[in-house]
């Protein structure tokens, strides 16, 4: 690109000033409170909405300039990528995986965050956080989109991708990342802006979209490395936004801090599980991989976490609490949950397998204290029933989480024997839990969690316990989208088209 | 001391701002990774709108960054002049 | 602490035993038998006996185990509520106090092939 630099007369700061700041007033015959209604019963205190500061100072009109340049750069992409077989020039068909959890359960989440920023910015009295919100809003909406689009190129030739509003909806292994924004978006705008904003934006999405893009791109797959960055460029003005909501809310009043650190530790933990199903993508279904997900934890979530909650000390921020469970969870959660993946794999609008010896092998090289001696023996009886034509499938379902709403895969954080049980009771009735972390967060606020709607509860309740009808429901086609990789017409397919690509057959 | 960091994608736009900015932070280490460029540096890094003018030849509006750039990590400050990163200030 | 709100906020749990049709939902899960990733969800009559939710269901599941053929049921640890629980076999589940969304944790000291195989 080269764009124009033209001489500006007004400078970064008065533009900032005059493109947000200058467009608010102050109302004259309605009252303040009744026009942002939402904005004080979270128990937040503001005593001066000016202090709110993009760093960035990006205003309105250079926001459409950028945008616009970011949209031409990734529809010469996806085109050239249609153009040119794209869907062939994967690693290998199994990388698809990962690309159908994505689009089943985290694009829907983008367009759930851009409808809670259209409401934040509604929310919110300060212009400058209007603003931001707006711009997010907007953000979040062509991230959805793009993401849709880059991977419906794929749609016209595999299976799994068709129906991932369904999936999103009503399948069992979404409902961690729907469940998550549901919470979000019935939260107030201060708690949304912490969730999504801080939370998710600036201490989680650099271990969705970083390592995993990076690794799209090492496994050929160019339509998907091109929405990743360019929804990503996206995000580090995010990640900055939410870095600055936390730091208004604790500079404005010292009582904003323990609202702020018990949402932080909420959130956190909220984001941590989702993060479940990005450990699996990123261990188990990329073909080539760039790093495992123990590596990106070190530099996203220990160096990169840890340097900013030391950051924030000043203002009496501690680590969230989860923070020491989640560091014993590393080594365990992509192959615990890729277990639950293949067991449950008649259920799933995805293809699984077992690994290969050579993937055998780099997890252990990667898991040095933990595969070989908790995972790999029970992948190695796992391929013995296959060999003798019994492949595994767990028809008991799970236990779902009344939180995050995973099965719980997980283990005592100091004992990986033995499943993590925690249980509670109230008004009478059982609440089971994968961990500490969620069972505290419905403690919190139980009314808002007995609530949750679970999919492999609902098997019974809405549909009598019956797999073919509830397939149906969730447009899951039985021996097409689910079941092993190996045997799958996504592999046929795979295989048979790039023989034909590479020869004159 | 923590690390800030930055990372771009890795592309025609970019090579001379990651010039740039290795020439204005003789502390900063550049790690190439595949489709992206990440720059780690202690505490504090800066990205100078001159020194990219000079590696580029020709004017550039600091905002420019925002097409490129895929995620950062510190507290931000920026003007018409510089881009600043700063952890524990 | 409640949730926070403008106004009175009351929810209304959605997996009530009055929604499962007559039955209810009991989890089984087998102490460090990880092949299972999850514990079981089972849904059955509360009169179903003890007995026959383990020779029926539950024995059926733990199967793709080595050590399945080795349990002997009638002297396996049994856990209801995480604590040490004494199940009558000839009585149903509702006579036995298990609820609907309880959880049955049993124990077989001794048994975890999978375990030593490391």
């Amino acid at each position: 690109m080269d764009m124009k630099a033209t001489k500006k007369k007004l400078g970064m700061k008065e533009r900032y000033r005059a493109l947000t700041r200058d467009l608010g007033w102050e109302p004259s015959y309605q009252d303040k409170d009744a026009i942002f209604p939402y904005a004080s019963y979270e128990g937040i205190k503001v005593h001066d909405w000016d202090k709110w500061e993009d760093p960035f100072r990006l205003t309105m009109d250079a926001y459409w300039k950028y945008q616009a340049e970011k949209e031409r750069k990734f529809y010469a992409i996806i085109d050239a990528h249609a153009q040119n077989n794209g869907h062939l020039n994967i690693t290998d068909a199994r990388y698809l995986s990962a690309l159908k959890i994505f689009l089943q359960a985290i694009s829907p989440g983008e367009y759930a965050a851009h409808k809670g920023f259209a409401r934040a910015g509604r929310e919110f009295p300060g212009v400058g956080t209007q603003v931001a919100c707006q711009m997010q809003a907007i953000d979040e909406l062509r991230h959805a989109q793009t993401q849709i689009h880059a991977m419906s190129n794929y749609n016209r030739y595999y299976d799994g991708f068709h129906a991932f509003a369904d999936a999103r909806d009503r399948i069992w292994y979404t409902s961690v990342a729907r469940s998550f924004f549901d919470d979000a978006m019935s939260a107030g705008p201060f708690e949304f802006m912490i969730a999504i904003g801080f939370s998710f934006e600036y201490v989680l999405t650099n271990l969705l979209f970083v390592p995993f893009m990076s690794g799209a791109a090492y496994n050929g797959d160019m339509a998907t490395v091109t929405f990743g960055f360019s929804a990503q460029s996206d995000e580090a003005r995010h990640m900055t936004l939410g870095l600055e909501c936390i730091k208004f809310m604790l500079e404005q009043d010292p009582d904003n801090l323990p609202i702020v650190q018990a949402w932080i530790d909420k959130w956190f933990w909220r984001g941590f599980r989702v993060l479940g199903l990005v450990s699996t993508m990123m261990d188990y279904m990329l073909p080539k991989r760039v790093m495992s997900w123990r590596e990106a934890w070190d530099i996203y979530g220990v160096e990169n976490g840890g340097a900013l909650f030391k950051d924030l000390a000043r203002y009496g921020i501690r680590p969230p609490k989860g923070w020491d469970d989640a560091e014993k969870a590393i080594d365990h959660m992509s192959h615990q949950f890729m277990l639950g993946l293949y067991q449950w794999s008649f259920g799933t609008s995805f293809h699984s397998w077992i690994p290969s010896d050579e993937d055998m092998d780099w997890l252990s090289a990667k898991y040095p204290d933990t595969f070989d001696k908790y995972y790999r023996p029970r992948w190695a009886h796992i391929r013995k029933l296959k060999a003798a034509g019994t492949p595994f499938k767990n028809y008991g379902l799970a236990r779902l989480c009344q939180c995050c709403q995973l099965p719980s895969v997980f283990t005592e954080p100091d004992d990986p024997t033995l499943t993590c049980h925690r249980e509670t009771v109230y008004k009478g009735e059982k609440y089971q839990f994968c961990s500490d972390g969620c069972m505290d967060i419905f403690n919190n606020e139980p009314e808002k969690y007995i609530q949750s709607w679970l999919p492999m509860p609902a098997l019974f309740s809405e549909l009598g316990g019956d797999v073919g009808a509830w397939m149906n429901w969730v447009s899951l086609r039985d021996g097409v989208d689910n079941g092993d990789y190996d045997g799958s017409t996504d592999q046929q397919h795979f295989n048979e088209w790039r023989g034909l690509a590479t020869s004159n057959l | 001391m923590s690390t800030v960091f930055i990372a771009l994608q890795a592309n025609e736009d970019t090579r001379p701002i990651i010039d740039a900015i290795a020439l204005d932070n003789p502390a900063a280490v550049i790690n190439r990774q595949p489709a992206m460029v990440k720059i780690d540096a202690p505490d504090h890094l800066v990205i100078r709108r001159e020194t990219i003018e000079d590696q580029l030849g020709r004017a550039y509006d600091l905002q420019e960054l925002q097409i490129n750039l895929i995620t950062l990590s510190g507290n931000v400050d920026e003007d018409d002049d510089t881009l600043t990163l700063t952890w524990n200030s | 602490m409640t949730v926070k709100s403008i106004k009175d906020y009351v929810g209304v749990s959605r997996d009530r035993v009055e929604n499962f049709n007559g039955k209810q939902l009991v989890y089984v899960s087998w102490d460090h038998h990880l092949l299972f990733a999850s514990p079981f969800l089972l849904c059955l009559p509360p009169e179903t006996p003890f007995a026959a939710m383990v020779s029926g269901p539950l024995t059926a599941l733990v199967q793709p185990d080595p050590d399945a053929a080795a349990v002997d049921w009638r002297t396996v640890e049994w856990l209801k509520d995480n604590a040490p629980f004494t199940p009558d076999f000839s009585r149903s589940l509702a006579a036995n106090g298990i609820g609907h969304k309880d959880q049955i944790r049993f124990r077989t000291p001794g048994l975890n092939a999978l375990l030593n195989a490391a």
